[in-house]
């Protein structure tokens, strides 16, 4: 009986590393699903506007990294929770 | 760590460098304090000896160089987002621009291949040094009150929403800005490693043992490191855009 128990401790501690490993892959994955698309809205509707305009090309460009930098830093907070979780 | 039964080193190996000289004490120099120094040198010596030869009229070597790069900074960064009279902060913000960039540029320099802004010490103390400037010019530009009241109450919201819009603006403007200033440029030097980093170990490991598959992970640490070139010069231009930006809005009040 006190075998099975001191298995079962070992196994959970085991398991909770597990977990942790779980939680921060899946928190990363889901963390980079929302700047994903936003990125990619941001930089598809720059381009559209940079085709349609040429000349405002700079102007266009210098917004679209900002729209970047701004959409990014969700995923770099997810990045961040990964780093923090990992064992 | 065992990462795809590969023997990956623990993320404190990466990024932790053991002490060179003065070890335990307040001045201990290790590698990430020697290459900001080289960062601190390299920009200096750029815009000391540009300015020392001045009189040419025709800009070759080192003053093509820092004119290119003052002029890009004054072109792209200042004009486009605080406007003509955002001059002023034209030298602080080509010098962040240039020390940014070459102390992240190590990353993939041969033989050194780390970059510094890597560890979170100096990003933080940047977006600090960059809180207290633009709280600074907010409060020389539109007086103690008129600068909480523009950036705490924006204009053109209905009187109920400003329930919920202070307690964000109050957050995102004072506690959220520097922090996300910091670990942008920071989380990003820490994933370009992380990846140069697995793909180097993945070379090595199938190498060794003989198997010519390593010629993909090479091939993909080569793209990689090129990625990573526009990755450095990107966060700096992001760092240094995003502070002329704070700069340039709490200059001019909300419209």
């Amino acid at each position: 009986m006190l075998n099975i128990l001191a298995q079962a401790a070992t196994e959970a501690g085991e398991m909770v590393e597990g977990l942790k490993a779980i939680g921060a892959g899946l928190g990363y994955g889901l963390a980079a699903i929302g700047p994903g698309v936003g990125i990619g809205t941001v930089v598809g509707n720059a381009i559209s506007s940079m085709a349609r305009q040429p000349e405002s090309a700079g102007m266009v460009r210098t917004t679209m990294f900002l729209g970047i930098a701004f959409t990014e830093a969700l995923a770099l907070i997810g990045f961040v929770v990964f780093i923090l979780l990992l064992p | 760590m065992n990462v795809f039964a590969l023997e990956f080193p623990p993320v404190s190996h990466l990024f932790e460098w053991p002490d060179i000289i003065f070890s335990g004490s307040l001045f201990a120099v290790n590698k990430t304090a020697l290459i900001y120094l080289a960062a601190v040198l390299i920009t200096s010596a750029i815009f000391l000896t540009a300015g020392r030869q001045r009189g040419s009229l025709v800009p070759v070597g080192v003053q093509h160089v820092a004119e290119s790069g003052v002029n890009f900074v004054e072109e792209s960064v200042v004009m486009e987002t605080i406007g003509p009279e955002g001059k002023k902060y034209l030298p602080f913000l080509t010098t962040m621009f240039f020390f940014i960039l070459f102390s992240n540029i190590f990353e993939v320099v041969p033989g050194i291949q780390f970059p510094a802004n890597s560890r979170m010490a100096v990003p933080i103390t940047l977006a600090l040094v960059v809180w207290v400037i633009y709280n600074f010019v907010g409060v020389r530009a539109q007086g103690f009150g008129g600068y909480l009241k523009n950036s705490l109450f924006p204009p053109g919201v209905p009187k109920a929403l400003y329930l919920i819009v202070t307690p964000i603006e109050l957050v995102s403007t004072f506690v959220v800005r520097p922090f996300s200033l910091a670990i942008r440029l920071w989380a990003n030097m820490v994933a370009g490693h992380l990846l140069l980093v697995t793909f180097a170990i993945l070379t090595q490991t199938l190498w060794d043992n003989g198997y010519i598959g390593a010629v993909a992970p090479f091939s993909m640490l080569i793209l990689m490191t090129g990625f990573e070139i526009l990755v450095s010069v990107l966060q700096a231009f992001i760092f240094t855009i995003l502070t002329a930006v704070y700069i340039g809005g709490s200059m001019h009040a909300e419209h």
